[in-house]
């Protein structure tokens, strides 16, 4: 009788129907990424596997600098793409929310998603036809008189990595600072103009402010995925502009070394987890302070 | 008026790879730069010409609709079960399922391979690149039907239970016509991400490559560019179509769910 009314309780219909995919996820997702972690802990030597628990897999990472460098070079990639992508992606958010009309927005939303859905391998080949040195930018740029010889920095090192990178997570960035924007009070923005407030100064007072949780999920979602990008620093990025996840694929796939390859991998979303905790906690501290300072003043 | 000129700057951007793809797919150049040569249609003859090509789209025809079938099934059990119940742990439950969305692919990927070879042994195929894509099109499947079943009249469905209907019978004849549109809507997504995935693919496919890990290899033959870039051009015509539908029909689900459209996929 108690089992028979728990089973038709909402919580017991409610975990019954969300086991399916939940016992999916653990399956595929929760526990191969805690067999990650274990294999980490374990060795490679040639054709065997020794599992003795150790930390080799991290001195290593830890003493050749190459891990290192390129651990600090994906970081900085990642964190440049997040801002370029962010600071490019607010105003289109800005436009959509307060300038387009309602029944227009949705279809803005959707023209600004559909290039993110096309081959993705292809539209980065594309930037590297775009940004070459007879690439379409060169080439008109030349054939306009602007430049008297062909830019060389764009292809072929960090910068073209950041720019394909903030095309390809566009609408990452945009549909969350939309979404925030699409919740302000409109009538904030009125009553703050009504008090005698210039528009810069209501953007900075109440826009600004209200759009910083949009903002902050847009740079998380930004970060975390990019950091991981294998094709990009492969087909734009040189030598000078390879990544964390191209060693990975290499440590796996090429040198059989799949346990420095587990370790390399938790290493750096570690670092990319504590650098977005970083960065968090200093935005809500500024926006602390700065809500402070307003109400001091 | 300035935001509006960045606007279509920024759409220009946006679109600037995708438009130039038709452009050097119907050039009569084996080079892909300018200035332009003619019009051909060669390269789309070339396509019809490699074999290999045409299993690697097979297989991933194959699955992807594998993968957005089994994807939008669970999809369908997650967001009915997080719109219409409250029960413990609902929000880490949840959280677990949707990781995917901003995990790195390659961590996916990395950590399936781990699993199947190392430690489970297991031979690479098809299924293991399923189960992986199945993974990251859940998040995306639930995020779309979520919309479809939340404001969904509950009432509805307990008219039917009042009339008699088992609850199954209630769920197939009353919420099910009325979320369809979302689960057409999900489905399209599903297979739009799969079909175009590549970083998972190329770590779990076995001795048959997908699409994109073809297409990954023909990169590095020059002469074969021509012909990629014409097989662009019909997957962003193709995904542009599929993805037409599927914002009707998402629409058209949050139209029957009497929600107001706050527009996007994500």
């Amino acid at each position: 009788m108690a089992f028979g009314r728990y089973k038709n309780s909402e919580a017991a219909r409610g975990l019954t129907l969300v086991s399916p995919p939940f016992f999916y996820a653990i399956t595929l997702l929760a526990a191969p990424l805690a067999a990650v972690i274990m294999f980490s802990f374990w060795t490679q030597d040639f054709l065997t596997l020794d599992r003795t628990p150790t930390l080799e897999n991290y001195r290593t990472i830890m003493t050749e600098p190459l891990y290192g460098t390129l651990l600090l070079r994906s970081l900085y990639i990642a964190s440049a793409v997040m801002a370029v992508t962010v600071a490019l992606a607010f105003p289109i958010a800005y436009f959509v929310s307060f300038h387009v009309p309602a029944h227009r927005k949705s279809l803005w939303l959707f023209l600004i998603t559909i290039p993110f859905w096309t081959s993705y391998l292809i539209r980065v080949f594309l930037w590297k036809v775009i940004l070459g040195y007879n690439g379409v930018l060169n080439s008109s740029l030349l054939g306009t008189g602007l430049i008297g010889e062909p830019l060389t920095f764009i292809l072929y090192n960090p910068n073209a990595v950041v720019l394909t990178l903030a095309h390809a997570f566009a609408p990452f960035a945009i549909l969350p600072i939309f979404v925030s924007l699409e919740k302000i009070d409109r009538s904030l923005l009125e009553a703050a103009r009504d008090l005698g407030e210039s528009r810069a100064q209501t953007f900075f007072s109440i826009t600004l402010p209200l759009a910083m949780p949009g903002i902050l999920a847009a740079m998380v979602i930004v970060l975390i995925p990019t950091i991981g990008d294998y094709v990009t620093p492969r087909l734009v990025g040189g030598p000078n502009g390879l990544m964390i996840a191209n060693l990975i694929q290499t440590l796996f796939l090429k040198l059989n070394n799949a346990p420095l390859g587990a370790a390399l991998a938790i290493v750096a979303m570690i670092s990319v987890a504590t650098w977005c905790i970083t960065f968090i906690v200093i935005a809500k501290i500024l926006m602390w302070l700065t809500n402070k300072a307003r109400g001091l003043t | 008026m300035t935001l509006r000129i960045y606007a279509i700057a920024y759409m220009i951007f946006l679109y600037a790879p995708v438009l130039l793809l038709p452009v050097f797919a119907f050039n009569d150049s084996p080079v892909i730069a300018f200035p332009l040569k003619g019009f051909t249609w060669g390269w789309f003859n070339d396509l019809a010409g490699i074999g290999a090509l045409h299993d690697a789209v097979k297989n991933s025809l194959w699955i992807a609709c594998m993968s957005a079938i089994i994807a939008t099934g669970l999809g369908i059990c997650a967001a009915r079960a997080a719109t219409r119940f409250e029960f413990p742990a609902k929000r880490g439950i949840m959280g677990l399922i949707m990781i995917p969305l901003v995990l790195p692919e390659i961590i996916v990927a990395v950590s399936l391979l781990v699993v199947l070879v190392q430690i489970l042994n297991l031979p690479l195929s098809n299924w293991t690149i399923i189960a992986a894509h199945v993974l990251i099109c859940m998040p995306f499947s639930i995020a779309i039907l979520n919309g479809a079943f939340s404001n969904l009249d509950n009432s509805l469905e307990e008219a039917a239970l009042d009339l008699g209907e088992s609850r199954f019978a209630a769920f197939r004849l009353v919420t099910l016509p009325l979320v369809m549109p979302g689960i057409i809507s999900s489905l399209l997504i599903s297979f739009t991400i799969s079909l175009d995935e590549f970083i998972i693919a190329f770590f779990l496919s076995g001795s048959e490559p997908t699409m994109p890990v073809y297409i990954w290899g023909l990169l590095r033959f020059p002469q074969r560019l021509p012909a990629v870039m014409a097989l662009g051009t019909i997957l962003v015509i193709l995904s542009i179509v599929l993805l037409v539908i599927a914002e009707y029909f998402r629409r058209r689900g949050l139209k029957r769910a009497g929600l107001k459209d706050t527009g996007g996929f994500l």
